[in-house]
């Protein structure tokens, strides 16, 4: 009996050490390095970057890290006049910003975009034509929807928007958007307007959405992170961070721990889809 | 000579703050020169349709959102200025009048973030549920907020002036047996003509530059309003929106234009506060010599 107790307590040790050993070599890259990595950029990748960043500064003291908002103009041009040593992006930078700063690239996850509305809103399912006309004002009543006789509320992103960007490009086709619908500024302000009004539509990146707002299925498939994955959900985006030319030895290392199987696992825990290395 | 050394302090510090005013007006005519330099872009600003996808940079819509809301603001904040004042500057017992005027330091300190938030939250849903059209998210939910706001800026200003003038003219008032209510509407008020238009402006101006309220629950669409419950933007919610967008981008530069916009609205407002303020002050000497 106290054989087995004993046998217990070492298999458990054992899967303990063995388990640290593996965070231990993920972190490795990290031991004797020196300095500060300050990000700035894309909201989206907030929670991902300040996970990561706790557990480094929890491995090595030495090392700094500070995470700042401002969405993704603001990274690359924070990045790209030296400001900023990452520079988040919800989009791939253009060319000119590519040319002018001398942006690096690394994509390191996939964010999708859902259509929402409100969850007392019967509609739930809606063709990509169908948000097209929405969202262009021609279809303006919810009747016309197989929902309430009720006008529709439109609401969007700001241009700075990533999240704009992707529903706009993918999901409309670049098409038309009504003039009149309200602009929020970001997913949270979205989710606030949608769960308060009965007769909203707009749309959020996967991550945020909760029971407060509904997730439109679009023809036929579900906005969830799998059916992103495996591309049968089309509205999606991927998630960059830059650096301005090649990146130092610390911040290259950064980079790999975001790419590496820690940070796939802390992507998954927000909702987002890791690329794996 | 230490009276010398005081006066050449604040003669410096009056220097730099010119300074950082002039600075601040070149570099935003600097950084909208490109598109203020040729006409086609001049016109592009002065237009009325903003789709940055399309190369439509138009801001007018922004300009018009910003005075049919400060405007609005304004004339529901007017009366509840007045009559606060009012209130405490003569009508109300000293310990009421004391608690109001408490309330409205008070309301000069809560930060504009509040008022939007709250108004997100109740003002949005109920203006939405009694009109029923539109989201609630438009030009009246902001102008009453923004009302709200403004009203502390001006109740100060006008009572400044209204308590300084009931010093001059009190004893002239009483000796002719007038009640306090009489003094007030005839003699008080008559003789704060400056301090009301001051306030006006100091309240259009705050109401103007007010950045949060405005992004909050105006809306945002960058049309031209028709009716009280249409979605506006403002130029200060404009640049906030626009900020973060591609610096590369002409988009950009609009708001460079919309900032040279407010700064030279603001500008406007205070030389009218300067010459207007200047001639009822004259005004008021006169009314003095008279009692």
């Amino acid at each position: 009996m106290k054989r087995t107790t004993f046998i217990a307590v070492l298999a458990a040790l054992c899967a303990f050490l063995a388990a640290g050993g593996i965070q231990a070599s993920e972190l490795d890259r990290f031991a004797g390095l020196k300095g500060t990595i300050d990000i700035a950029g894309g909201t989206a990748h907030i929670p991902v970057m300040n996970d990561a960043g706790k557990n480094i500064m929890r491995f090595n003291p030495d090392i700094r890290i500070t995470v700042a908002g401002g969405g993704s103009g603001v990274g690359v041009q924070k990045v790209g006049e030296g400001l900023v040593d990452i520079g988040n992006t919800g989009r791939a930078v253009s060319e000119a910003e590519k040319s002018k700063y001398g942006l690096v690239s690394f994509p390191f996850a996939i964010d999708g975009v859902a259509v929402v509305v409100n969850p007392k809103n019967p509609v739930s399912e809606l063709s990509a034509q169908q948000i097209k006309e929405i969202f262009s004002g021609r279809i303006a009543n919810w009747k016309d929807l197989g929902g309430p006789d009720a006008a529709i509320h439109l609401f969007t992103r700001d241009e700075a928007s990533g999240t704009r960007e992707v529903f706009w490009e993918k999901l409309l086709n670049k098409g038309d958007l009504a003039q009149n619908a309200n602009i929020v500024a970001s997913n949270g302000a979205m989710k606030v307007a949608v769960a308060g009004d009965p007769h909203a539509i707009g749309y959020l990146g996967i991550g945020h959405i909760s029971k407060d707002v509904k997730a439109v299925v679009i023809d036929k498939v579900e906005p969830s992170q799998e059916n992103a994955k495996s591309g049968a959900y089309r509205v999606t985006r991927y998630l960059y961070m830059n650096t301005k030319g090649q990146p130092t030895q610390l911040q290259q290392a950064f980079i790999d721990y975001i790419l590496g199987p820690d940070g796939a696992e802390i992507c998954k825990k927000h909702g987002y889809i890791p690329i794996s290395k | 000579m230490l009276e010398k050394w005081v006066e050449r302090a604040l003669f410096v510090s009056m220097l730099f703050c010119a300074l950082c005013v002039t600075a601040v007006f070149g570099f935003l005519v600097y950084f909208s020169w490109p598109l203020l330099s040729n006409v086609r872009g001049l016109a592009g600003i002065f237009s009325s349709v903003w789709k940055p996808f399309m190369g439509e940079f138009g801001i007018l819509p922004m300009l018009a959102g910003t005075f049919s809301l400060a405007f609005l603001a304004l004339v529901l904040a007017c009366p509840l200025a007045i009559g606060i004042t009012c209130f405490i500057e003569g009508l109300a017992p000293a310990r009421p009048a004391n608690a109001v005027r408490s309330l409205v330091y008070f309301m000069t300190s809560i930060p504009t973030v509040i008022y939007g938030f709250v108004s997100v939250f109740v003002l949005v849903p109920l203006i939405r549920d009694t009109f029923n059209q539109g989201a609630g998210f438009c030009l009246m939910t902001s102008a009453i907020t923004l009302s709200l706001l403004i009203v502390p800026t001006m109740v100060i200003s006008l009572e400044t002036e209204m308590r300084q003038r009931a010093e001059e003219v009190r004893l002239g008032a009483r000796s002719l047996g007038l009640t306090p209510a009489q003094e007030l509407l005839w003699v008080l008020l008559p003789c704060s003509g400056r301090g009301l238009v001051v306030a006006m402006v100091l309240g259009f101006g705050r109401a103007v530059g007010d950045t949060l309220v405005a992004l909050m629950v105006a809306g945002n669409a960058p049309v031209i309003p028709h009716t009280l419950l249409d979605s506006i933007r403002t130029l200060t919610a404009h640049i906030a929106l626009v900020v973060a967008t591609d610096s590369q981008d002409q988009a950009y530069y609009s708001i460079f234009a919309a900032g040279l916009l407010l700064f030279l609205i603001m500008a406007l407002l205070t030389l009218l506060v300067r010459t207007i303020g200047g001639r009822f002050g004259q005004g008021g000497k006169r009314h003095e010599r008279a009692f």
